[in-house]
């Protein structure tokens, strides 16, 4: 029985417009409008972390720790941000963010139709990003 | 904390970038402004066009330099040039600027270019006196410039295809635009 070790995979634009929602497995499995909904929440939470932090120079949020899932998130310096939803104490999950971003870079960036900001509808993303994911359980379970 | 990935060296990345043939790249980058003037006849509107298409892979292009050479935030507008003439050139080019003549505030400075991929094997005959050949670089350097929260303005001062010893970019920066919050103290 695979444990999905990822619940969701979101990517909000710098706006904090969710462009792109993908969950894994029926878990925490959650329709466009409530996708919708906490990515706009997300990305005004991690904004308001910014004003809340005692010292400047806070980059937002990068891991909130719950009850029973953890929620890494990564913001480029171009302000789009990068969050997963996955079990408590997956490990490797910021390395992972980072490779998401470089998928992104190239299949949904390097892709001339795509509209930036828009929501991203790249065949080659999914794909990519779909044998990542896979190869990402794999080792986390042939451990 | 995670911990952080030392930003790459410029020859490390563009070792660790794919490359095409130099030739491929100049002819390309050739018929495109020959298309452009073929189309649009006034000099003056080819180097705004220019522009503008450096602009839109500019936009596209910094997110890609991030990725790839693990860049951390630049304290200020010096770094920010050094990491432009010594990563992103490198990165994208293959060549090197010298970053020089800085102005009091430091918020001015110039790109110098010795060496210069787009203009290999060209010379501009007398009926395009006026044309930017390099313009789309400096739609380049706005365009990933502003997608970093930062309002630029770059223009050519030296061009070698005008007879001039090298390739000179003046970059002056406008102004920093930080994101805005979604909720404002004073509403």
């Amino acid at each position: 029985m695979a444990l999905a070790a990822i619940y969701s995979l979101f990517i909000i634009n710098k706006s904090g417009g969710l462009i792109y929602y993908k969950d894994y497995g029926s878990a925490g499995r959650m329709d466009t409008n409530d996708s919708l909904r906490l990515a706009s929440l997300w990305h005004s939470m991690h904004a308001i972390s910014q004003q809340l932090s005692p010292t400047p120079g806070c980059t937002g949020i990068d891991l909130l720790q719950a009850h029973n899932f953890d929620l890494h998130c990564f913001q480029s310096l171009t302000g789009t941000k990068f969050f997963v939803v996955c079990e408590t104490g997956a490990p490797n999950m910021e390395m992972l963010l980072k490779v998401i971003y470089e998928l992104y870079t190239d299949f949904v960036l390097k892709n001339p139709f795509y509209e930036m900001e828009m929501p991203i509808r790249c065949e080659l993303f999914d794909l990519n990003l779909a044998q990542v994911i896979q190869k990402d359980r794999v080792a986390l379970l042939g451990r | 904390m995670p911990p952080l990935t030392p930003p790459k060296s410029g020859d490390a990345l563009f070792a660790s970038v794919d490359r095409v043939n130099a030739e491929l790249f100049t002819l390309t980058y050739g018929a495109i402004v020959r298309q452009l003037l073929t189309d649009l006849e006034e000099v003056e509107e080819v180097n705004k066009q220019l522009d503008q298409m450096g602009y839109n892979m500019g936009t596209r292009l910094v997110d890609e330099f991030l990725a790839k050479s693990n860049v951390s935030r630049c304290v200020d507008f010096k770094e920010t040039a050094d990491v432009i003439a010594k990563l992103g050139f490198k990165m994208f080019l293959g060549v090197t600027a010298t970053v020089t003549k800085w102005d009091a505030e430091g918020t001015s400075c110039s790109f110098v270019l010795e060496d210069n991929p787009l203009v290999d094997f060209v010379d501009l005959p007398d009926t395009c006196q006026g044309l930017q050949y390099c313009n789309v670089l400096s739609g380049v350097i706005r365009g990933a410039l502003e997608m970093v929260s930062m309002k630029t303005e770059v223009t050519w001062v030296r061009d070698m295809l005008r007879g001039d010893d090298a390739y000179e970019m003046r970059v002056k920066l406008i102004k920093q635009v930080p994101e805005e919050y979604p909720y404002k103290d004073d509403d």
